[in-house]
């Protein structure tokens, strides 16, 4: 399928990477049991000294079981103004409801009196794709990311930032515990897996679309750390229909697991090896297969290799994945109780939520550590 | 017909210290230094002085200067002495000036015009000292996906892979043939490139029969236009087959090695007569279009039984990007771009310094090009023409090449010092010539030792560069434009070669 | 915020020693960092020389800010897991923990005691220049990285578990040992990188491939043995409920892992 970016580029390649240094955190509850958001939002809250108040999100699996066969789309319409971002809203509506079968719609429910600051429009849609003339031989999955690309390059100051079944991201300008308390995390919703992301750019001129997670269909990623190959990740996702356009270098670790675990359908022990390959010297001395294996990898996918600090949690259905980069330049605990699995920044986090636990290690670098869900349903 | 056009270079002898060994009047093949029986002295005749400093380097009592004479004609920024001295010679002689070596003209350098990023504090630096620094590439086509099987934790890979070759650091020799340069010369890269777990490129002049089974696997042999010394044998003992369409110095016309270089050896080697003039012609006279450079790629493909992968050369012009991305459709898996600054043994000096664009410019837009169309994983690109230090390959890299090849510098690596005499095939440090009493002086084990030591040097350089933007793999330099900042350049150059001006 | 200021000193007896000594409990719910620390050093400017803090979760620098001209000394447990930093520039104290520590212990540590009964996280022991920390299980990534000594001046680090990659990378002086008890095998990669001075003892064994290229691997002579065997006897003491003696860690094989020169890049340059 050939992915044609109609992405406007201001003269050169002039966007603006903001850099992430933060603290993350990731719960799940492996038999599927729902919880709300308060504990994490404790959780992030210990680790409040690793942000500055700039950003701050969640992403939260199982919360719409009343709605799990929609597509659930979280819109942020920014703008200087209530009027500004009206707009936006009204020119969006006429192409969501030409492409999708919108089932229902309403502003995602927020406190008016909180700590955030200026924060934009933001409304969730529960939608099923209406697929016309030629892209009705689009897997559906293919057709939403388009459209969603399209949406975030052409439609000004509309952004989709969730866009997964029976799951959702809520983030903005803040710190994480008062992003949660705006969106009332800790009351309205109760999800089997939490993830967590507190900010501290480094580029003071935040904004709601640049904090974490970012998501692409029911793939989400929290960060810590900074990307120093964005540029040749970023060249490479643009060939396959992705663009980058908020501004942050997490977006690419979305794009790539988007690309590599949807599209091309790669396990994800596979994909952390394409993420964080161990060095050539350990290759070289491995089996002949595994030597191919990995070779073929680092061959194929070298662009997609993240180079920089990282530690990092994927969020799927059924699934809550962390990885650090190769050298481990960037911290990650992970921790189980029960059918309890953690991750975090700092261990003392997961302790403040869960006092016991059976057992806490730190993952080697450019090992994923894998949760999953007991039963999938 | 008296020649109106005066000495380029002055020798100046210290009368003093030399104590006529009369080793300056062996060294120089020009015939400058001749010694006086009757004078008991050496004679330096500055007409004859190509200002290569042999004499000056291996006069045991550093007796002589050679410097080059000021011009002496009233200063005039539109007529320089250069241009009427080249305008009196072909008024002399009617004829094309040659010349060897790149262009000399002092065309913008952009690699002096962009600058390094290094990471501090929101990223940490890396110390290749004491962390893994990997350089390693791979040169050829990748598939888009990679499907994979499966089975509990066995894994079996079962897209068809295209071959490519293994560079453990993106340095790799330029095309200089066996006939433009010396059987010694070409041995020692051929050596030095093993060593260093990188390639050399025999260039037209094919791979002698000797040396085929120690060298072959680091050798990329070309198929050029004049299609000399190739056989099915030649292409299947190399690692990577490359068609040269094309070549920085010379875009357009052919290639010519005199008569005078075609000695019994390089004539086996490319199986004509000895001593007849080596005519590459212009175009590949089975190559009229992109759908015939596609017919030739597939036949080589077939004669090395899909083993090897394929490589095209051209010159940077002007459309070249739109030429580049045909021939990753045809069928490449790498495409060699060569830039104005690319040299050559012999060359019209008019097409050498007028030719061609600059490869920093070239390197961009290619990338880009390739990009936009969603083809860049079809083929690797190398970059040449005008590469000297590792600064210029880092910078190469982050514009979208996958490696480099290096001509001129190992070539001054093992001595030369750009006199721009190699057509006349008369070079005293026994690299561009064929004469047998100048190829000896040339030792294959110290020229190769100071090539393998170029390549350690700059691999290490480059290792620290990479370090302080925070990268440890080569991989994650490839592309990533980011890392470059221009100083001094215009809006359209910064455009061309998709980088922020510094401070952006 | 509350709590703590209010705290009436408690009285406890400790063991060890025949006078009763006061310690001072401190609930550190709720306190942030700079809370927690402003108390501490209230207490040791006041003559407080023990303190037990409960209910830690996350505060850093614990023990930083203890610095005083006289070299006042504390003695202080840790319940709760502290934060990152612990003991950072430690000058002379003795510090506790009864759960795990982790990031960054011991940073920049002068001198003093640091017991962990639980696992430590990345760069333990960062530049320490002298004094001991003891580790009963095992160690994240980059522990005593640039460790330094001068003289008589040894910083000691023991570990009673494993290690990952880059242990005592750019060790320049101090004493390094790694039991590996429990059986698991060492698979730490880079151990000792950049390593110019100071020693690895390790117990059992790793592969040449698993060592900077400027270390040296060499059995121990009589002088190790001794080195060895004195601290390990501390390590056996400070972690009584262990349940191995010190007779029995010492029978197995140890090797010792040291810097083949002091000028390892000398020949790089040019």
């Amino acid at each position: 399928m050939e992915f044609k970016i109609t992405m406007p580029r201001k003269r050169r390649e002039l966007y603006n990477k903001e850099i992430c240094a933060c603290s993350i955190f990731g719960a799940m509850n492996r038999d599927g049991e729902r919880f709300t958001g308060a504990g994490v939002m404790k959780a992030i809250a210990n680790m409040h000294v690793r942000g500055n108040g700039l950003g701050g999100g969640f992403a939260a699996y199982g919360i719409y079981p009343e709605h799990k066969d929609y597509y659930a789309f979280h819109l942020m319409f920014t703008g200087g103004s209530a009027e500004a971002r009206m707009a936006a809203k009204r020119d969006f509506d006429p192409y969501l409801y030409e492409n999708f079968d919108v089932v229902f719609d309403e502003e995602i429910p927020h406190r008016d009196e909180s700590t955030v600051s200026d924060p934009p429009l933001v409304w969730r849609y529960f939608v099923t794709p209406n697929k016309k003339g030629d892209d009705a031989a689009l897997p559906d999955e293919d057709y939403i990311v388009a459209k969603i690309m399209h949406v975030n390059t052409q439609i000004d100051n509309a952004y989709v930032f969730s866009s997964g079944k029976n799951m959702g991201c809520f983030k903005g300008v803040g710190y994480p515990e008062e992003i949660g308390e705006y969106f009332m995390l800790d009351r309205l919703y109760q999800a089997y897996t939490w993830t967590v992301h507190g900010r501290f750019p480094t580029n003071t001129q935040a904004w709601w679309g640049g904090a974490h997670p970012f998501s692409l269909l029911d793939t989400t990623v929290v960060h810590n750390g900074e990307i120093s190959s964005y540029g040749t990740n970023r060249w490479y996702l643009e060939m396959y229909g992705y663009a980058c356009t908020l501004q942050t270098d997490t977006e690419v670790i979305a794009y790539a697991a988007d690309l590599l675990m949807r599209r091309q359908r790669l396990p994800i022990e596979l994909v952390a090896k394409i993420l964080a390959p161990p060095i050539w010297n350990s290759i070289d001395r491995m089996n002949e297969k595994e030597k191919k294996l990995l070779t073929t990898l680092r061959m194929v996918y070298g662009p997609l290799l993240m180079n920089g600090p990282f530690s990092i949690i994927i969020g799927q259905t059924g699934k809550m994945i962390g990885l650090t980069d190769r050298i481990r330049l960037r911290p990650l605990t992970a921790a189980t109780r029960g059918p309890m699995f953690y991750l975090s920044s700092e261990e003392a986090s997961i302790r403040l939520i869960s006092p016991e636990l059976d057992s806490v290690w730190t993952p080697n670098g450019g090992e994923p550590v894998i949760g999953e869900l007991n039963n999938i349903a | 017909m008296k020649s109106f056009v005066f000495p380029e270079f002055r020798i100046i002898r210290d009368e003093a210290k030399c104590g006529q060994c009369r080793g300056c009047e062996r060294q120089c093949a020009f015939g400058t230094h001749t010694y006086d029986p009757v004078q008991d002295r050496l004679i330096s005749d500055d007409y004859k002085c190509a200002g290569c400093q042999r004499c000056v380097v291996f006069c045991p009592k550093n007796a002589i200067e050679v410097r080059p004479t000021p011009s002496p004609y009233r200063a005039n920024a539109s007529w320089s002495r250069e241009k009427m001295e080249d305008l009196k010679k072909q008024a002399e002689t009617g004829g094309v000036i040659l010349t060897g070596c790149g262009n000399d003209k002092p065309f913008r350098v952009y690699w002096d015009h962009i600058v390094l990023n290094a990471s501090q504090v929101t990223n940490p630096s890396i110390d290749p000292l004491r962390e893994p620094m990997e350089l390693r590439t791979f040169l050829g086509a990748k598939p888009d996906v990679m499907e994979v099987k499966t089975d509990k934790g066995d894994v079996e890979i079962r897209t068809k892979l295209s071959p490519n070759l293994v560079v453990e650091t993106p340095i790799l020799f330029s095309a200089m043939s066996y006939g433009a340069i010396s059987y010694n010369a070409f041995r020692s890269l051929a050596t030095a490139a093993c060593k260093s777990g990188t390639y050399f490129n025999t260039g037209e002049g094919g791979l002698p029969k000797e040396m085929r089974e120690k060298f072959g696997k680091c050798a990329i042999v070309q198929v050029a236009s004049g299609r000399f010394g190739i056989d099915a044998e030649y292409l299947n003992c190399a690692s990577a087959v490359e068609i040269k369409v094309g070549q920085g110095a010379k875009p357009g016309i052919g290639g010519h090695l005199p008569g005078e270089k075609v000695s019994a050896e390089v004539a086996s080697t490319r199986m004509i007569p000895a001593g007849t003039d080596a005519i590459s012609p212009a175009p590949h006279h089975d190559i009229y279009s992109i759908e015939d450079l596609s017919m030739l790629i597939y036949a080589l493909k077939e004669a090395t039984n899909y083993e090897k992968p394929i490589s095209v050369k051209i010159a940077a012009v002007h459309n070249f990007a739109a030429i580049g991305s045909g021939i990753v459709r045809a069928g490449a898996d790498i495409i060699a771009i060569d830039g104005l600054r690319g040299g050559t043994g012999a060359a019209p000096k008019a097409i050498r310094d007028n030719v061609g664009i600059p490869i920093e410019l070239a390197i961009s837009s290619l990338d880009r090009r390739l990009r936009n169309e969603g083809i860049r994983n079809r083929c690797s690109i190398i970059a040449a023409g005008g590469i000297r230090c590792s600064a210029d390959i880092v910078k190469a890299v982050a514009l979208g090449a996958d490696a480099v090849y290096i001509g001129t510098s190992a070539l001054i690596a093992m001595g030369c010092n750009l006199c721009q005499k190699c057509n006349t095939g008369k070079c005293n440090w026994g690299i561009c010539t064929q004469d047998p009493r100048l190829a000896g002086r040339l030792s294959v084990d110290i020229a190769s030792q100071r090539l393998a030591n170029l390549i350690q040097a700059w691999s290490h350089e480059i290792s620290e560069m990479m370090g302080g933007m925070g990268i440890n793999a080569l991989e994650s330099l490839r592309g990533n434009r980011d890392h470059l900042r221009g100083v001094g350049l215009y809006e359209w150059e910064l455009e061309v070669m998709g980088i922020k001006g510094a401070g952006e | 915020m509350a709590m703590a200021h209010n705290a009436q000193p408690q009285l406890l007896e400790t063991t060890g020693s025949g006078e009763s000594m006061d310690a001072v409990e401190v609930d550190a719910t709720n306190l942030a960092t700079k809370e927690l620390n402003d108390r501490l050093r209230e207490l040791m400017l006041s003559g407080v020389e023990k303190v037990v803090l409960r209910n830690v979760c996350g505060q850093r620098y614990i023990g930083t800010r203890l610095y005083t001209p006289e070299h006042r000394k504390m003695d202080i447990e840790i319940y709760g897991t502290p934060g990152n930093d612990l003991a950072a520039f430690l000058f002379g104290h003795n510090i506790r923990v009864h759960a795990n520590a982790q990031d960054g212990v011991g940073n920049t540590m002068d001198h003093g005691e640091i017991v962990v009964e639980g696992r430590a996280g990345d760069v333990l022991g960062f530049s320490m220049r002298g004094g001991k920390i003891f580790v009963r299980d095992s160690v994240g990534y980059r522990t005593a990285l640039h460790m330094k000594e001068y003289e008589d001046k040894k910083p000691v680090v023991v570990i009673g578990g494993t290690s990952q990659d880059f242990l005592g990378e750019y060790m320049a002086g101090g004493i390094v040992i790694l039991l590996g008890l429990g059986g698991k095998p060492h698979k730490g990669n880079f151990l000792g990188t950049g390593m110019h001075g100071g020693v690895i003892y390790l117990r059992g064994t790793v592969d040449k491939t698993q060592v900077g290229g400027q270390v040296d691997i060499s059995p121990l002579n009589d002088a190790d043995k001794e080195i060895v065997d004195h601290y390990v006897s501390e390590f056996v003491q400070r972690f009584p409920d262990l349940g191995i003696g010190k007779e029995e860690i010492l029978k197995s094989d140890f090797i010792r892992l040291s810097a083949k020169s002091k000028r390892p890049y000398v020949k790089l340059y040019a």
